[in-house]
């Protein structure tokens, strides 16, 4: 296999993988921005995943080929809601935000197992018949070198996570709507005091940051696993939200992030098929992600810092 | 209604409706709630098996509530449980294959194997918070992962490529005979003594030692506790440390007790997770982890019998024990209506 074989070979795969993980780490982006931990991302990408699987079998006879398509609808619909739960619980309650995202965790894996065994009778779904396909872009796939790289036998869903990691940051630093975000998860009070309803914008934050996560849920499930069972979704939750802090809490760091992720998670799994790259244990590749991310929290790739309000609930009047 | 009242009726409310939302869940999906809450009783206390069994299931969850309370007390949230789990489970389970003594040095050597695995691990996040101000939670749960990956890996290279690394030699192991006759043959074993001296140890350290109350002075006020003279990164360092210690103590009952042997695992036990909810249940006191362990342990050990007796799958459990959490998460608004009823009957 010459070197731009293996190119061809090991970055559409990355970018297939990476695409679950870029929807989740925008969605943290967006909540963590406006000063709402959300370690709940892996409950509602669960939510996302079985929404998605569950609605697709469902419904493949009405939508045919759409289906996957109006899957990602219901499923950020579902996540969405699920979603307020940590956001009242977290905004409103004012719980420990922590907590409340361990609690939504488990909720999320509880509620859609306990479904799936009520509906199906056993503890995984049927295999969907309809997934998202792949196609090749006009013109830009008869490129040299990146054309048979990036633009050949892509998925849709890839390139939508590239547009809103790309609309996330339009939004974030370009917007007053994102100028108003990134107010209250740094200063709520001064946010407060000019008027900006920080409440609402929390809220706000925290639905989209579910909906976002149940999108890359079901992504991840009709196009990598292609079914619901209890390990479906193991941690991929987690690494978006290693991701979404790799990338220091930007939009773009976060798609580098996760891009990056994918290509370890892509190494590991068909590495095996690649010279030199068999030579390394998948171990590492496994835990690479993660000792990544505490190497770059700790500040020894340059420093990644949360925004100062992320963990306080925001009570009025108080110093 | 005086402060102590209300500390102990918010997660009583909790408790209950957890309860009530998981008749509600049952109803809903068309399951009969009497039915399986009777299964569920019937899981914990239904016989002499089924009670040993739950003791068994409590054990590890005392230590892991142990773990997250302790962390909690000097502010730290442990949410590193199951790595420190997971690694204090596979070096109990290494020494005692490796090792041939006997049994009153290996299985005592077995058990501090674990607790220093899993102090070892929670040391990293320890440091990184002290001297660096990373925040734990995020490292803790990166350390998780990498546990995970990390004993797996060791446990294909002890057992050349196998996925088990075989039962542990007998004088490490904590198998009780006396238990098993009484229980029926249950896996109850002897390590839920070692878990109740654990708790009667916190409370010890928390109560009685000049470094509890200095663990506890830097969970107040990091600031105050240095004016006064106290090394903060000291205390953040040791806390974390004496948490990993209970968490690897946790795996050790899994290794030497319930199972005899480390696997390769595709995720999480899930104990570490549940530890959080035993802790905030218990309000991080070692005598509330103990109300929170039995009741989470038993709820999760008599979930199994559901399936079978009532057709509901065990999985509406967690959904319980998810809520309890949330309500807990939530005690200021359980407060303000406990507030609000009690101005009502003073006035009139």
């Amino acid at each position: 296999m010459s070197f731009l074989d293996v190119l061809y070979f090991i970055i559409p795969a990355a970018i297939f993988y990476a695409a679950p993980l870029i929807f989740v780490a925008i969605g943290g982006v967006f909540s963590e921005r406006s000063g709402v931990i959300n370690i709940g991302l892996e409950g509602l990408m669960v939510m996302g995943a079985f929404i998605g699987i569950l609605f697709n079998l469902m419904f493949v006879d009405t939508f045919g080929a759409m289906t996957p398509w109006v899957s990602l609808i219901a499923a950020m619909l579902v996540s969405g809601l699920f979603s307020v739960m940590h956001a009242v619980a977290s905004i409103s309650f004012r719980a420990d935000q922590t907590i409340s995202g361990v609690a939504i965790n488990m909720l999320g894996v509880a509620i859609a197992l306990f479904s799936v065994k009520m509906i199906y009778g056993k503890g995984q779904t049927d295999y969907i018949q309809e997934r998202f396909i792949r196609f090749d872009i006009p013109f830009l796939s008869d490129l040299p070198v990146i054309g048979p790289m990036l633009f050949k036998d892509v998925y849709g869903t890839s390139i939508l996570a590239i547009g809103i990691a790309v609309m996330a940051w339009f939004v974030i630093y370009k917007t007053p709507f994102g100028l108003r975000l990134r107010a209250v998860g740094e200063h709520p009070m001064a946010a407060d005091t000019m008027g900006v309803n920080v409440t609402k914008m929390r809220y706000i934050a925290v639905i989209l940051s579910g909906a976002l996560a149940g999108l890359g849920g079901a992504v991840y499930s009709q196009s990598i696993s292609g079914e619901f069972s209890h390990t479906t979704i193991n941690g991929q939750g987690f690494m978006a939200l290693a991701a979404m802090i790799f990338g220091k809490w930007h939009p773009l760091g976060a798609l580098g992030a996760a891009l990056f992720f994918g290509f370890a998670q892509a190494l590991s799994i068909i590495g095996g098929q690649i010279p030199y790259v068999k030579e390394v244990p998948t171990y590492f590749l496994h835990i690479l992600p993660y000792a990544l991310t505490i190497l770059a929290v700790a500040g020894f790739i340059g420093r990644a810092y949360a925004p100062r309000a992320s963990g306080i609930p925001y009570i009025k009047g108080k110093r | 209604m005086s402060n102590r009242v209300v500390n102990i009726l918010v997660p009583v409310i909790s408790v209950i409706l957890g309860l009530l939302v998981g008749a509600i869940v049952m109803l809903v999906s068309g399951y009969d709630p009497i039915l399986g809450y009777t299964a569920l009783w019937n899981g914990i206390f239904g016989d002499a098996y089924a009670i040993g069994e739950t003791i068994r299931q409590i054990t590890p969850y005392l230590l892991a509530g142990l773990s997250v309370a302790f962390a909690f007390r000097t502010g730290l949230f442990n949410i590193g449980v199951e790595g420190q789990l997971l690694v204090g489970w596979f070096a109990a389970s290494y020494v005692g294959i490796a090792f041939d003594l006997p049994m009153y040095i290996h299985l005592p050597f077995a058990i501090i194997a674990a607790a220093l695995a899993g102090a070892a691990w929670a040391f990293i996040p320890g440091l990184l918070k002290a001297k660096l101000q990373v925040h734990e939670v995020i490292v803790t749960i990166m350390m998780n992962y990498i546990a995970l990956h990390t004993t797996n890996a060791l446990i294909k290279v002890v057992s050349d490529g196998g996925d088990n690394t075989g039962t542990i030699n007998a004088s490490a192991s904590l198998k009780s005979a006396f238990f098993e006759s009484i229980t029926d043959y249950s896996r109850l074993h002897y390590g839920i003594f070692i878990a109740l001296a654990m708790v009667l140890l916190m409370w010890f350290i928390l109560e009685k030692t000049t470094t509890g109350y200095e663990l506890k002075s830097v969970g107040f006020n990091k600031h105050a506790s240095e004016y006064a003279g106290m090394n903060v990164n000291k205390n953040i360092i040791l806390s974390m440390v004496i948490a990993g210690a209970f968490a690897g103590l946790a795996g050790a009952m899994e290794a030497l007790g319930t199972f005899q042997y480390a696997n390769v695992k595709g995720g999480f036990t899930g104990i570490g997770f549940d530890g959080i909810a035993v802790a905030l249940l218990g309000a991080n006191t070692p005598l509330g982890v103990i109300f929170g362990a039995v009741l989470f342990g038993s709820l999760k050990y008599g979930a199994l019998n559901m399936p079978n007796e009532a057709g509901i799958p065990v999985e509406i459990v967690s959904i319980v024990i998810a809520i309890i959490i949330f309500f807990v998460a939530c005690g200021y608004v359980i407060r303000y209506f406990l507030e609000k009823a009690n101005k009502k009957k003073e006035a009139k």
